[in-house]
């Protein structure tokens, strides 16, 4: 193996210091007696307390676990059956559909939900958040579905079949239970997406219906408080949990190769 | 064909219309016509009260122009601030790539059994929630914190005034590069890492130094995996717009805040989606043009060599 030379270690170290150290700040702030985030006073589990005792702070962790529910059994429901079909069937329409809202700005989504929502005078709230975050999770869903099944032994659908199970025999006895962690972890991603989304949120939720993020967004805009950093302490260890299971489940998850090489 | 045979593809068929007609639907539904109503309310007249004016006014005339495009090329300050938008995210596309250059190489040299781990150290951070991650930057450039007064207290030994980190150009590109980071160093690590290390060593034994194997070998071969990482980065920093509202100066507004201010405050739909139909186009054409380059360069000489 080649040596490595040690400015090229100093620089990735830089890199890791420079992705981690921001966030720990976060962390450790959360537990600092003092209103300001400036320098380390004492410990205290005061910002917690509060937190808790925080009404509105509560309500938007309810309607996101809500909308993040939703959006999540709606839209593993639908994508699975989009990477079930984009697997079994070379079709063009549904990979374009299913992939066009990853690949364009989320800004234009919100907005054109937001016109779509107004202009069929459905009212904003929890309803029209979970439809517009089933959208952009189906795509999700999908990937890693289909990535699942490329890795599946397709002789074994057709012996089922050969046996004389019906179509949905065959799926339900022998692929679901095969590509079932894929289906699992894409559940889990969707519900991560849908807690962390901010921006189609905030387009399509409405003057009277808050999120955590759209919580956050409203109070880190006038002032930096302590109770912002322990509710980001409280959610990144949400989302650190549900990413190691769903990683767990498929390891693809992880990689920048959720693409199955065809 | 036996009558089994038929029956057996008229259930194929309809099964195929079973399964993928839903998503298709949902998101004809929920994704394509909503886009194609905001290209269609971009052709109209806003509304008094907000949203469109009637298609076909009193005088039976069909409202359909030009005007908000007319308005946003006829008038200096929105092309400048697209101008802005494309330069932030074209610097942030630029430092991404210098900081994860070191980092993607360090990860695809190291024994095979750590990879897994340092890629994930890459990743973890990019899944807390984006707004945390620009909050964090707040409290470290925030005015009281440790690294401001260390940054004014150098400056003030040369005589420089202290100057505001937060709320400053400065702040938001920091910000854009931070958030945005891992999806440089994913795509560039998933290039590098398939670089033959027989290359450099020839490489080396012809006498080329470190700059000049990098320079000639490992960058021209990395070029799709920087092309399809400049894609990743520059799409969603050139839209963006909690950025600039949280700690961008009052000189930082990017399209993605005007389209916000015409959404939610002017609340001018079809000059809004005049703007964000300009955002997109412009964004999916640079993305085309990096898969252009990323696919011409995956044949370049350098490659069939290798």
């Amino acid at each position: 193996m080649r040596k490595r030379p040690v400015a090229l270690v100093a620089a990735a170290l830089f890199a890791y210091a420079f992705l981690y150290l921001p966030l720990i700040i976060v962390v450790v702030y959360s537990f600092n007696d003092s209103r300001l985030n400036a320098e380390w006073v004492g410990f205290t589990f005061d910002w917690y307390r509060k937190l808790f005792a925080d009404d509105d702070m509560l309500l938007a962790a309810r309607n996101s676990l809500v909308i993040g529910l939703a959006a999540s059994v709606g839209s593993t429901l639908l994508g699975t059956m989009a990477g079930f079909a984009m697997h079994r069937w070379k079709t063009r329409l549904l990979p374009a559909l299913v992939l066009a809202p990853i690949a364009i700005p989320e800004i234009l989504m919100g907005v054109s939900l937001l016109i779509f929502f107004v202009l069929l005078n459905f009212t904003l709230g929890l309803v029209s958040v979970a439809l517009a975050h089933i959208a952009f999770c189906i795509g999700f869903v999908a990937i890693v579905v289909r990535a699942r099944m490329a890795g599946m032994d397709e002789s074994l659908t057709e012996a089922a079949r050969d046996c004389g199970a019906s179509p949905w025999q065959a799926f339900r006895h022998v692929t679901l239970p095969l590509i079932m962690p894929g289906v699992i972890a894409g559940a889990l991603m969707a519900f991560t997406l849908s807690i962390d989304d901010f921006v189609i949120t905030f387009f399509t939720a409405g003057a009277g219906t808050v999120t955590l993020p759209l919580q956050i967004y409203s109070m880190i805009k006038i002032a930096v408080t302590p109770e912002v950093n322990a509710v980001s302490t409280l959610l990144m260890l949400v989302t650190l949990m549900l990413i190691v299971i769903a990683s767990r489940l498929s390891p693809s998850l992880l990689r920048s190769d959720t693409e199955p090489d065809t | 064909m036996t009558s089994t045979a038929i029956a057996r593809s008229a259930l194929a068929r309809r099964g195929r219309w079973l399964v993928s007609g839903p998503p298709i639907v949902y998101l004809l539904v929920f994704f394509a016509i909503p886009t194609l109503i905001m290209v269609f309310a971009s052709f109209r007249t806003p509304g008094d009260f907000g949203g469109l004016a009637p298609l076909v006014d009193e005088a039976g005339k069909l409202d359909l122009n030009f005007d908000s495009y007319a308005r946003f090329f006829g008038e200096p300050i929105y092309l400048e601030v697209f101008a802005k938008s494309v330069v932030f995210a074209l610097a942030t596309t630029l430092v991404c790539l210098l900081l994860a250059f070191p980092l993607a190489t360090l990860i695809a040299k190291s024994p095979r059994k750590s990879r897994d781990l340092l890629l994930l150290l890459v990743i973890l951070p990019f899944w807390s929630n984006f707004l945390i991650r620009v909050y964090a930057w707040m409290i470290i450039l925030g005015p009281n914190a440790t690294f401001a007064r260390a940054v004014n207290g150098v400056l003030g030994w040369f005589g420089a005034g202290p100057v505001p980190l937060l709320f400053s150009s400065f702040a938001v590109l920091v910000c854009l590069v931070y958030v945005h980071l891992p999806f440089m160093v994913l795509p560039l690590y998933a290039n590098l890492e398939k670089h033959d290390p027989a290359l450099l060593d020839a490489a080396q034994d012809l006498g080329a130094d470190g700059w000049r194997r990098f320079w000639r070998i490992t960058f021209p071969l990395s070029l799709p995996g920087v092309y399809a990482g400049a894609a990743l980065v520059f799409i969603p920093a050139f839209g963006i717009f909690a950025i600039p509202d949280l700690v961008g100066g009052p000189n930082d507004t990017l399209i993605g805040n005007l389209i916000k201010q015409q959404f939610l405050e002017t609340r001018d739909w079809p000059f809004g989606s005049v703007l964000s139909i300009v955002l997109t186009l412009a964004a999916l054409a640079l993305a085309a043009l990096a898969a252009w380059f990323g696919t011409r360069a995956t044949r370049a000489p350098a490659l069939d060599r290798a």
